[in-house]
């Protein structure tokens, strides 16, 4: 196995794929579904947006592969109690990460610099961007798919 | 025997045949090629590759207008590669040939100009459970247009047709039966023969998608009876961007033209124009002509071979694979129908095809992960997608070994 594959599937991600958190439905809030027409992926992601504008609940379900499994079960995480700003910030460095250099800096990312060896596989970017896409239609409240296409 | 022929020996001497093919000895990933992924595209022999070169450094002109010499060398290269399909497909007349840019292009050849003038409201089409998209929406936009409906030849869960529910979709409203050669997502070898018998009796012309055929097994269009044959030569170790309709002569002659302009017409005014004959009327502008050109070479390199024996080898080679893959724990083969022909296709638990692909990809193993442009197969099996094993003549037991180990590999990874 190279380095770069032990990169992509380190333990994190294989966790998250196995186990992934916040993965139900979500009633009462917005949700938007994305679809990967390239392998199949698909997913809803649901939101519940509190009286301050922060993210009160988010959560997502779905089919997919590790990458995108992994990467929005990882988002959930990430983005809960964040503002709508805030989270649209996050997603702007997320995907500068995984569209960077292959051997350039990494940005401070905490968990989600689990998937930074995206970088390496520009074919598996869709894949891990998929969930952020679907994030952003559902905070525009936009109830139609999206798609990576 | 040309320059660069395969041998033909009694022996199906694999190495030699790799060794005709450059791209074979390449590195990916620091790790030696294992091609599997020859149903999305074939690999070209150094054959066809000098003779597009030849074609571009001592050939090239436009064809049919020139009084010039090399025009008419590129008018009797052209002319020579329409009689080698023909040869090919075992085809009565040349006239019947039409050259294009793959199997696509033959298929919305035919839904658009048969449909338009031989399809009415009610009417209706059949195709399979098991068809490429590239069989399925031609034929719905004829239907559209039309007011016809398309109905659906159901398949078994090993992924044959179901001959009898097949027959039972067809009535005096059927117009086209539409139905491929071999499928490209289960291998399954379709009973061509028999399928053109039936929808013949109802009155019904038969179109045969054979992108998947024709490098894997020998094609008689007059022995499968059928009224049109597609196919593109990419897939069977040609150039892309070309490819051949055959259809029925007297079918062909009754179609409108499909696009219009220079070549494809005898005369023009501006009141009215009439149309060349067979098989120009349906070429219209400057063809593929080296693309044509390096079809033929690739037609001549397969029949120097031998598409019996070609089909032989893959035939043992898909026994060994489907042996192979078996051995693997939570490995699912969809496809199973017997004598099917060199795909290997498959699903493993709690591994999504997408991460098998890249897994396989690293040890320089090339496969095709995805719905494979069948989404309602895919439904029909219940996965969103599958991994793609495809075979083809140089592919070797040492490859399936290749692909066997990565397996096992992205087990690993995933357990």
């Amino acid at each position: 196995m190279s380095a770069e594959l032990d990169d992509l599937y380190q333990e994190v991600i294989l966790d998250h794929n196995r186990r992934p958190r916040n993965f139900r439905r979500l009633e009462g809030g917005q949700h938007a579904e994305g679809f990967n027409p390239l392998c199949g992926d698909r997913l809803t992601v649901y939101l519940q947006i509190d009286d301050e504008g922060r993210i009160g609940d988010v959560s997502f379900q779905g089919s997919g592969c590790a990458i995108s499994k992994a990467s929005a079960s990882l988002m959930t995480d990430s983005v809960k109690g964040a503002t709508v700003a805030e989270a649209a910030r996050l997603f702007d460095r997320f995907q500068q990460m995984i569209t960077g250099p292959a051997d350039g800096p990494i940005d401070r990312l905490g968990k989600l610099e689990a998937l930074a060896g995206v970088r390496r596989f520009p074919v598996r970017v869709k894949c891990a961007s998929l969930a952020w896409h679907t994030l952003r239609a559902a905070l525009e409240a936009n109830e139609g798919m999206v798609t990576t296409e | 025997m040309p320059a660069g022929s395969p041998s033909s020996a009694q022996t199906f001497d694999v190495a030699r045949i790799r060794r005709d093919f450059p791209i074979l000895q390449r590195r990916v990933h620091g790790r030696p090629l294992v091609y599997l992924d020859n149903a999305a595209t074939t690999q070209k022999p150094a054959a066809v590759v000098d003779r597009l070169a030849r074609y571009y450094r001592e050939e090239n002109a436009n064809i049919h207008r020139g009084v010039h010499a090399l025009s008419v060398e590129a008018t009797d290269a052209y002319d020579a590669a329409r009689e080698t399909v023909r040869r090919f497909l075992n085809a009565g007349d040349a006239r019947e040939i039409v050259f294009v840019r793959g199997t696509t292009e033959a298929i919305n050849l035919v839904a658009a100009t048969w449909g338009r003038t031989h399809l009415g409201a009610g009417d209706e089409v059949v195709v399979t459970e098991m068809e490429h998209h590239s069989n399925i929406v031609p034929w719905q936009l004829a239907c559209q247009a039309a007011g016809a409906r398309l109905r659906v030849a159901p398949i078994t869960d090993a992924g044959e047709l179901r001959l009898d529910a097949f027959e039972q979709l067809l009535c005096p409203r059927t117009r086209v039966v539409a139905v491929n050669h071999v499928s490209n997502a289960l291998g399954t070898v379709n009973p061509v023969k028999e399928i053109a018998r039936r929808a013949h009796a109802h009155g019904a012309v038969v179109l045969v998608d054979g992108a998947q055929a024709v490098a894997h097994l020998p094609v008689d269009v007059r022995a499968i009876g059928c009224d049109f044959y597609a196919f593109s030569g990419h897939k069977v170790f040609g150039p892309t961007g070309v490819g051949a309709l055959w259809g029925r002569a007297e079918l062909l002659d009754a179609m409108p033209p499909y696009q219009g302009g220079g070549d494809m017409i005898r005369s023009v005014t501006f009141e009215r124009t009439l149309y060349n004959e067979l098989p120009y009327k349906f070429e219209a502008g400057t063809p593929n002509i080296a693309g044509a050109v390096g079809l033929a070479s690739a037609l001549d390199y397969v029949a120097a071979i031998g598409l019996d024996r070609i089909a032989a080898h893959e035939h043992e080679l898909t026994s060994y694979g489907t042996d192979a893959l078996s051995c693997i724990g939570g490995l699912r083969l969809t496809g199973t129908a017997p004598g099917k022909a060199g795909i290997l296709a498959f699903v493993i638990d709690d591994i999504h095809p997408h991460d098998i692909g890249t897994i396989l990809d690293r040890a320089g193993v090339a496969i095709r992960a995805g719905h494979h442009c069948c989404q309602p197969l895919m439904g029909r099996l219940g996965v969103p997608a599958t991994a793609r094993a495809s075979l083809a003549l140089y592919n070797t037991r040492e490859d399936v070994d290749a692909l066997a180990a990565a397996l096992r590999d992205a087990k690993a990874v995933f357990a």
